[in-house]
């Protein structure tokens, strides 16, 4: 592998710039002429827009422009859009309402953008947008998913009657109907997902610059998908056509799902930077982000699995409720259907299974994918059922699993998915061994001769990652192709810019990627570059979400490095007067194998520029570009074990203990896989003890928007983690990578909650398990 | 934030004559409560007039048992005072867990005392140390100061410079935090003298800190932790919200006090 090469634990290119604050972000980004916005919000959760007055405002000192949603109109700006159709089970498409970028008549949720207020400073933006007066008529409100399909409910959109925007369904109902017909025992569990503000470092971002004299249009903004960005403000919103609008996304502080989306905000900084005629900049303060970033999860769930008396599970039916939010955001449909219902197979043969998904309007803020999406909320289901029936049928965990576990490959699931390879028993043995699961018992007894409860839990996940093969998405409703794109130019001094549609928001791409072109021609990472996040320098990329950007972006690297290292043999096969095939590409030289002839790598690069001796007919130069579709989604899988001890006087949790066994696939850079399972665990574990949104049910307020009341994980909320992996590679892709960024926050949420329920003796227990809610079961059962 | 002046007087007298001067200004002791307010915009203050380089509201005397804390001395100085150790355990925990590395080194026991958090922690160990607090106009014993949520008896002029109390034999303070900001959920602190104890609860009451008298009379006739397991807290009197109801709070009133009992020296 080489000491950089693929394998090596390299550190961080790019970790120099970001722990000594020299990171470049959008809100660092200053341009001549710059001026400041601030978005007058909804207070109300629901209401008519009866009238807005400006005139006060726009008195206060510096200010330059108050725009609303009608002059936004009037330009013809169109509606926010969701890219994935999905059909209800009777046909119909998804009933889709209008989601303007300034509100114009009516708000559906408290933060809805209603105007902006540009001036010369933010404090004076902040002063006239609290004196521009908005006359609202309050309409009332619904924020639960139970409430809004209720009859008479609140009706938010026009074209969602009774707030239903779909009834999906996926699976085989009567081949299920009749597996239950057979069953042994039946398993029946209610179980909430609960929604959760994502809470990037970096607030989001945008600055807009009109240039009038080129009639052309510069974005910065905190995105994980800048093409995207740019494709979808120039082909629905009317911003400007794609060559007349630049994207770029910086440096961007986390993302975890919520900067894939094209919001408001970037749209009407654009559009205002031409209609005032100068440039916008809006820099997101954390009570909006709370308030207006896509939040997470939200699902309400029924689910029910057959087992036959030999505890073979037979079928599952699952009916959730998704809330949606007051909008569709851009991937929100897809998130509770493709993304969720096809992983409800787990890591189990299961014959049939059957999955209803309503997704639902409210009065709350719009729900998208956050870090798993779909994912965390199948695996929740999955092995909350499994810990519960183990108990209820009186055998151990790990053997109920064991005997369900699907062992060959390639396995065809009754939802969609071809899981192509894994090995499952090996991260649950491993697991079970790293935590000594054999010596629970003992462990029990002491904490109760201290008077403390534990409980053990574990879940056994698998996920799909590297989305996705774009014709199969494309047939299940997306609205784009999810390949990915590269370019690599050797330059004639032999450095190397790799140029990718991924983007890193703290992935570590600048280091991973560079690590490919070391361990393929053996130059050193500091003479290679990650270029990305720029649509003038990148030409059309997909992003970053998923845990795509190994399995798809570096798969597309690779493909162009095939044809790279394909004209440098040929370069130096006529240079060393060599057969191609024998040339062999090593610590930077290129040499002719069984000989003492080599090319140092630079001069190859330098012959391809000067062109004085190339082969005949060959063009110049050293740069070539590859896109990459995926053949198949790739199935990380793993096992979490957590041991748990809950004080019974109080109700809180300490976590004694939480092992983490992986199967990625291959591993570029293990301390960066482990960075991203400790930050992935983090996030599970947050939402299984700490965080979760309350929205006041009467008037729709966030009563969770600060910290003050949403509870962040922090660094004394968790234990040291154990982490170990198990490798089957992927076979569906050149490097047989699986991806690692979200299985942490997929596996890790049913662990805890299995471990506490163990621990206090109650199945019945929602997340957060916050103390107060954990001493209610413990003194309440 | 909205803008606002802000003045750095060196004597109690300055300062208050500075605040009486100002249109709507508000004295500044730390402002680890004020200042996040006023980011939020919830407070707009004309003036701030800042009391943490006023000479005489620095310092901490201890004389024998005989213990005075000026208004202006941090959190971070009291915990880090051998003589508050040596001759007030409780008070001395109390500082050293008291919010943040941040909240420790900036906020004041004046302005602690004066703002009256509902969640504060040092309300409970003037309660339960039967402090008095030395005002730029007058002294006041602890049990009168605090009035209500946020509340006490000072006038908008009136300074906290000081607290003075005498030092406990043993005393000892267990909270329980939110697990959101951190702040007491429930603070118990507990001061013997003698067969006098003392109980003071932070955090959990509806009407903000108060003295326990039933865990005090039952602890004066035993200092032990299971003096109180059998009484019982009205959970009607207890605050409530989203990270803990009225009948979580009075449960945990009473787990604290056994901790604050156990654990005190």
């Amino acid at each position: 592998m080489g000491i950089e090469g693929i394998g090596a634990s390299v550190l961080r290119k790019e970790d120099k710039r970001f722990i000594t604050g020299k990171g470049r972000y959008t809100d660092d980004m200053v341009v001549p002429g710059m001026k400041h916005a601030v978005f007058v919000r909804s207070p109300y959760a629901h209401a008519k827009i009866v009238n807005i007055d400006t005139s006060e405002a726009e008195a206060m000192p510096g200010v330059i422009g108050i725009l609303n949603g009608k002059q936004l109109t009037e330009d013809g700006i169109g509606n926010l859009i969701c890219g994935w159709m999905v059909h209800s089970k009777d046909g119909s498409p998804m009933n889709m309402g209008a989601w303007r970028p300034l509100a114009q008549d009516t708000v559906r949720y408290v933060g809805d953008a209603v105007a902006i207020v540009v001036a010369d400073t933010r404090a004076q933006a902040r002063d006239a947008a609290d004196l521009v007066n908005v006359e609202y008529e309050e309409l009332p409100v619904v924020t639960g998913v139970e409430d809004a399909l209720a009859e008479g409910a609140p009706q938010i959109h026009p074209e969602a009657k009774n707030n239903l925007i779909f009834d999906w369904v996926l699976g085989d109902e009567q081949a299920t109907a009749d597996a239950f017909s057979k069953a042994a025992h039946v398993v029946k569990m209610d179980i909430v997902n609960n929604r959760l503000v994502p809470n990037a470092m970096e607030p989001r971002a945008a600055l807009g610059v009109y240039d009038a004299a080129e009639d052309h249009y510069t974005c910065w903004t905190t995105s994980q998908n800048p093409h995207v960005a740019r494709l979808v403000m120039s082909a629905f919103y009317n911003v400007a056509p794609e060559n007349k609008l630049r994207v770029i996304a910086p440096d961007v502080g986390g993302g975890f799902g919520s900067k894939i989306y094209i919001y408001p905000e970037e749209i009407v900084c654009l559009w205002a930077s031409k209609r005032t005629g100068v440039p916008v900049k809006w820099n997101c303060d954390r009570t909006e982000a709370f308030l207006t970033d896509a939040h997470g999860r939200d699902h309400v769930t029924h689910a029910e699995m057959a087992f036959d008396a030999d505890h073979h599970i037979l079928g599952l039916k699952v009916e959730t409720k998704a809330n949606l939010g007051a909008y569709m955001s851009l991937f929100s449909s897809a998130t509770p259907t493709y993304l969720y219902a096809t992983l409800l197979s787990g890591q189990y043969n299961i014959p049939a299974i059957h999955a209803n998904v309503k997704a639902i309007y409210t009065n709350t803020t719009p729900v998208d994918a956050y870090r798993g999406a779909g994912r965390p909320e199948a695996t929740y289901v999955m092995e909350r059922m499994m810990e519960t029936a183990a108990r209820q049928l009186g055998v151990s965990p790990p053997e109920l699993r064991r005997k369900n576990f699907i062992r060959s490959f390639p396995h065809q699931t009754p939802v969609i998915m071809t899981y192509d390879t894994g090995d499952f028993e090996a991260s649950l043995n491993a697991a079970m061994q790293a935590i000594d699961y054999a010596g629970f018992a003992s462990r029990r007894a002491e904490s109760e001769s201290r008077g403390k409860k534990r409980g053990i839990g574990m879940s056994c996940y698998i996920e799909a990652c590297g989305i996705a093969p774009s014709a199969a998405v494309g047939s299940l409703g997306a609205g784009v192709g999810l390949w990915e794109s590269a370019e690599v130019r050797v330059n004639a001094v032999g450095t190397i810019e790799i140029l990718t549609g991924s983007h890193s928001h703290g992935q570590g791409h600048e280091t991973t990627f560079a690590q490919l072109v070391a361990e393929r021609f053996g130059v050193g990472i500091d003479s290679v570059n990650i270029v990305h996040g720029d649509t003038d320098k990148v030409q059309m990329g997909m992003g970053t979400y998923g845990s795509r950007s190994g399995a798809v972006g570096m798969s597309a690297i690779v493909k162009a490095l095939d044809k790279v290292e394909a004209k440098a043999k040929k370069i130096a096969a006529h240079l060393m007067e060599a057969d191609e095939g024998d040339i062999v590409i090593e610590n930077g030289e290129l040499k002719v194998a069984g000989t003492d002839k080599t090319l140092p790598w630079f001069q190859m690069a330098l012959a391809a520029y000067t062109a004085h001796n190339l082969p005949s007919g060959m063009e110049p130069g050293l740069k070539e570009g590859a896109f990459y579709d995926p053949s198949n989604f790739t199935f990380p899988a793993g096992c979490y074990i957590c041991e748990v001890e809950v004080d019974p006087d109080t109700g809180k949790t300490e976590i004694l203990n939480f092992v983490a066994a992986d199967d990625f696939g291959n591993i570029i850079n293990p301390m960066i896989v482990e960075g991203q399972v400790h930050g992935g665990l983090a996030q599970g574990i947050g939402q299984a003890l700490l965080e979760g949104c309350h929205y006041d049910p009467q008037t729709g307020q966030l009563i969770t928007a600060s910290y003050m009341d949403y509870t962040m994980p922090r660094a004394d909320d968790l234990p040291s983690f154990q982490i170990s992996h198990q490798t089957t590679p992927c076979p569906g892709n050149p490097l047989g990578i699986k991806g690692c960024g979200e299985a942490g926050a997929i596996g890790s949420p049913p662990a805890v909650i299995n471990a506490i329920t163990d621990a206090i003796g109650t199945n019945g227990l929602s997340m957060p398990a916050s103390p107060q809610k954990v001493w209610a079961a413990l003194h309440n059962a | 934030m909205y803008e606002t002046n802000y003045h750095r007087p060196s004597s109690v007298e300055e300062a208050v004559s500075l605040v009486g001067s100002t249109e709507s200004g508000k004295f500044l002791s730390g402002g680890m409560s004020l200042l996040p307010a006023m980011k939020q915009r919830l407070a707009a203050p004309s003036d701030l007039v800042d009391l943490r380089h006023v000479e005489e509201m620095k310092g901490i005397t201890v004389n024998g048992r005989e213990v005075r804390i000026g208004g202006a001395v941090t959190h971070f100085e009291i915990k880090n005072s051998d003589e508050i150790k040596s001759v007030c355990y409780g008070l001395h925990h109390m500082a050293s867990v008291l919010g943040d590395p941040q909240v420790r080194y900036m906020g004041t026991i004046g302005g602690s005392v004066a703002n009256n958090d509902p969640a504060a922690d040092y309300p409970a160990a003037m309660i339960a140390l039967d402090a008095t607090i030395h005002t730029s106009k007058r002294a006041v014993k602890a049990s009168e100061f605090f009035v209500g949520l946020l509340e006490t008896v000072l006038d908008d002029d009136e300074i906290v410079t000081a607290v003075s109390f005498t030092a406990p034999e043993i005393s000892g303070y267990e909270k329980f935090r939110n697990p959101a900001s951190r702040y007491a959920m429930c603070g118990v602190f507990v001061a013997k003298t003698g067969s006098t104890v003392r109980v003071g609860v932070t955090g959990a009451g509806a009407d903000g800190v108060f003295h326990w008298d039933e865990a005090a009379q039952a602890l004066s006739a035993n200092f032990a932790p299971d003096a109180v397991a059998n009484l019982s807290v009205d959970p009607g009197g207890m605050l409530s919200d989203l990270h803990g109801s009225s009948e979580y709070r009075a449960n945990l009133v009473k787990v604290m006090a056994k901790r604050a009992v156990a654990s005190a020296k």
